[in-house]
């Protein structure tokens, strides 16, 4: 699981992430909903240690993930970022075996074992077919399959995804959230995963934590945070929250509702 | 045979080629099977005829001291552009990108504005003084660009290019007022290896061995750098302490490469561009193909400048620019849509 505690990221005198405290339990998908500029991005690269922070402690169990060194977060935490701008000219399985580098030499080499773990990570996500084609010649659906699957290679028990979904269309979208929901509920993975979409949230995910100007300003179900009052306030939108046709989750519709006649 | 092996074959192929083509070729031809015959008698101690003898002495005291300096300055140079494009990212980075060839060439001509005594140590001052010039300007354009602990990409080049001009202005400035060796000063600057014997061979080696041990080493890293400062560092990798060291070693190696042979251009664009489009991007194999090939293409380009005007000899740096600009079009016109980067 991951716990942060009253985490403060501050660029320059302008707190970004003010006092933030959070748990994803394993088996548990979290996901992270806010404005544009509201910290998401932030939190995922304070939080994978890419970034100092100012104030607060993230941790897996006992240990203090930003004590340890590079490498050793790197075996409890891994990333999955936007696909944009991955080097073109690796191929997929070239791409992949890299999430292994935490268990790896300074030199790279790989064991039998390196290359089982990328293949298990590349049926996981459905792409084995894919493995010896170059990343470049992928569509974005694709890559971000290839990206998760470099995440899996890492072979760690917490997840964090920044906004995976926001370069895909419909079908893939879809798709992508059911592969990270089955990570968490079968395969006993934390997840943490930024997203835009708050339907795509309230579809896939367990808990959802509302940020607003690096504030958590709401934590829960989808059905407690996703309330119109919230949500019209936070984006500046009068917005209507009905219940899902099928699933058992609320539904965000942008506007003020029917006009009344 | 895999395309692996395959590669490694033709390079290795093309250098031993440009060697046998760098010793045969000068103001006096010697026929490869002259070089066959010398070789075979001198490791077999069987006394040589007269005529091979002049041959064997013209081999050992000029010609391959020239081409072993060649070699390895054409290694180093390739070899530290492919570790400076991986590092930084940038399809348009060589030796020159970050200022450390400007830095030599400032160091190098502030030394030869002094009149040396013509000894052993005055000949060692110009390359002692461009090394020193070299590394002072990895570490001040590092401390530049430096942002608390972190170091970013365009910060790097960015500082890198402000001080490549500004130090390329102070070494026009010095060449204008100085009286001495000015000559000396341009022949070296456009790139020549215009010292003789085993001297500079012996004194850049253990730099070479070094700096391009260090980066033949640095492949899965630079591998990982292509993903951005932030993935590599998720995946597990110091970017900052790794990267520094290879900093260091690539530039370590070029002004090695600087220190003797003066400024030669385009080796160290080029040549890394070639290996990438023909044999792909991983740097496990980019690095030492890059080397091997630099090598021989330098040994090429040598050949050239000795014998297109002979005797006259042309300065390397601009054949290295003449021919080498216009083959680097050729193959990107010919590999056109591939998306290399």
């Amino acid at each position: 699981m991951l716990k942060l505690e009253a985490l403060t990221v501050s660029y320059g005198p302008r707190h970004v992430l003010n006092d933030i405290s959070l748990e994803v339990n394993s088996g548990e998908v979290l996901a992270l909903i806010g404005p544009n500029g509201a910290g998401k991005s932030t939190l995922v690269r304070a939080v994978s240690g890419v970034i100092p922070i100012q104030n607060g402690r993230v941790s897996s169990g006992d240990a203090d993930l930003l004590a340890q060194t590079t490498m050793q977060r790197a075996r409890s935490l891994a990333v999955v970022p936007q696909a944009v701008s991955i080097p073109p000219a690796f191929t997929v399985w070239e791409t992949v075996l890299m999430g292994r580098t935490p268990y790896l030499n300074f030199l790279g080499q790989v064991s039998a074992k390196d290359e089982e773990i990328t293949r298990l990570a590349l049926t996981r996500v459905d792409a084995l077919d894919l493995a010896e084609r170059r990343v470049g010649e992928l569509s974005g659906g694709e890559q971000q399959r290839v990206l998760l699957a470099r995440a899996l290679a890492q072979s760690t028990p917490i997840l964090l995804l920044d906004e995976p979904t926001s370069n895909l269309d419909l079908h893939y979208q879809v798709s992508f959230m059911e592969t990270v929901s089955s990570l968490a509920h079968r395969d006993n993975l934390a997840v943490l995963v930024a997203l835009h979409d708050l339907n795509l949230a309230a579809r896939y995910s367990d808990r959802v934590a509302l940020l607003v100007d690096g504030r958590i300003k709401a934590a829960g179900t989808p059905r407690q945070v996703l309330t119109p009052e919230l949500i019209s306030s936070v984006y500046h939108l009068p917005v209507q929250v009905i219940p899902h046709p099928f699933a058992d989750v609320p539904l965000v519709l942008p506007g003020k509702g029917p006009p009344r006649a | 045979m895999t395309n692996r092996t395959l590669s490694y074959l033709w390079t290795l192929l093309f250098l031993a080629m440009a060697v046998i083509l760098s010793i045969a070729i000068g103001a006096v031809f010697i026929p490869p099977a002259d070089l066959w015959r010398i070789l075979t008698g001198s490791l077999s101690g069987t006394t040589l005829s007269e005529p091979l003898k002049t041959f064997a002495f013209i081999i050992v005291s000029i010609r391959l001291p020239r081409t072993v300096l060649i070699l390895l300055t054409g290694a180093a140079l390739s070899g530290s552009g492919a570790a400076y494009q991986g590092l930084f990212r940038n399809p348009l980075a060589d030796p020159y990108l970050i200022g450390v060839a400007s830095g030599a060439g400032l160091g190098a001509v502030l030394a030869m504005s002094v009149q040396w005594p013509y000894t052993f140590w005055g000949l060692m001052a110009v390359p002692a003084a461009s090394f020193v010039g070299a590394l002072l300007t990895v570490f001040l354009v590092y401390a530049l660009a430096r942002v608390g602990k972190a170091v970013p990409t365009t910060n790097l080049i960015l500082a890198g290019v402000a001080f490549s001009s500004f130090a390329t202005a102070l070494t026009s400035f010095f060449m204008l007022r100085s009286t001495g060796e000015l000559r000396r000063a341009i022949s070296w600057l456009l790139g020549g290896a215009s010292q003789a014997g085993w001297g500079p061979v012996l004194t850049i080696l253990p730099y070479l061995a070094i700096g391009l041990g260090i980066l033949l080493l640095s492949g899965h890293t630079l591998n990982l750098l292509q993903f951005g400062d932030d993935q590599a560092q998720q995946m597990g990798l110091d970017v900052t302490r790794r990267r520094a060291l290879i900093l260091i070693a690539a530039s370590l190696a070029t002004a090695a490469a600087v220190s003797f042979s003066g400024i030669i251009g385009f080796v160290g664009l080029i040549v890394p561009h070639v290996m990438r489009l023909w044999f792909g991007a991983d740097y496990r194999r980019l690095v030492p193909l890059s080397i091997i090939s630099g090598a021989g293409a330098l040994l090429v380009a040598d050949v050239i400048a000795r014998s297109a005007l002979s005797p006259q000899e042309l300065p390397l740096g601009i054949v290295t620019a003449l021919v080498g600009a216009p083959f680097f079009l050729w193959v990107l016109r010919r590999a056109k849509n591939q998306g290399f980067w």
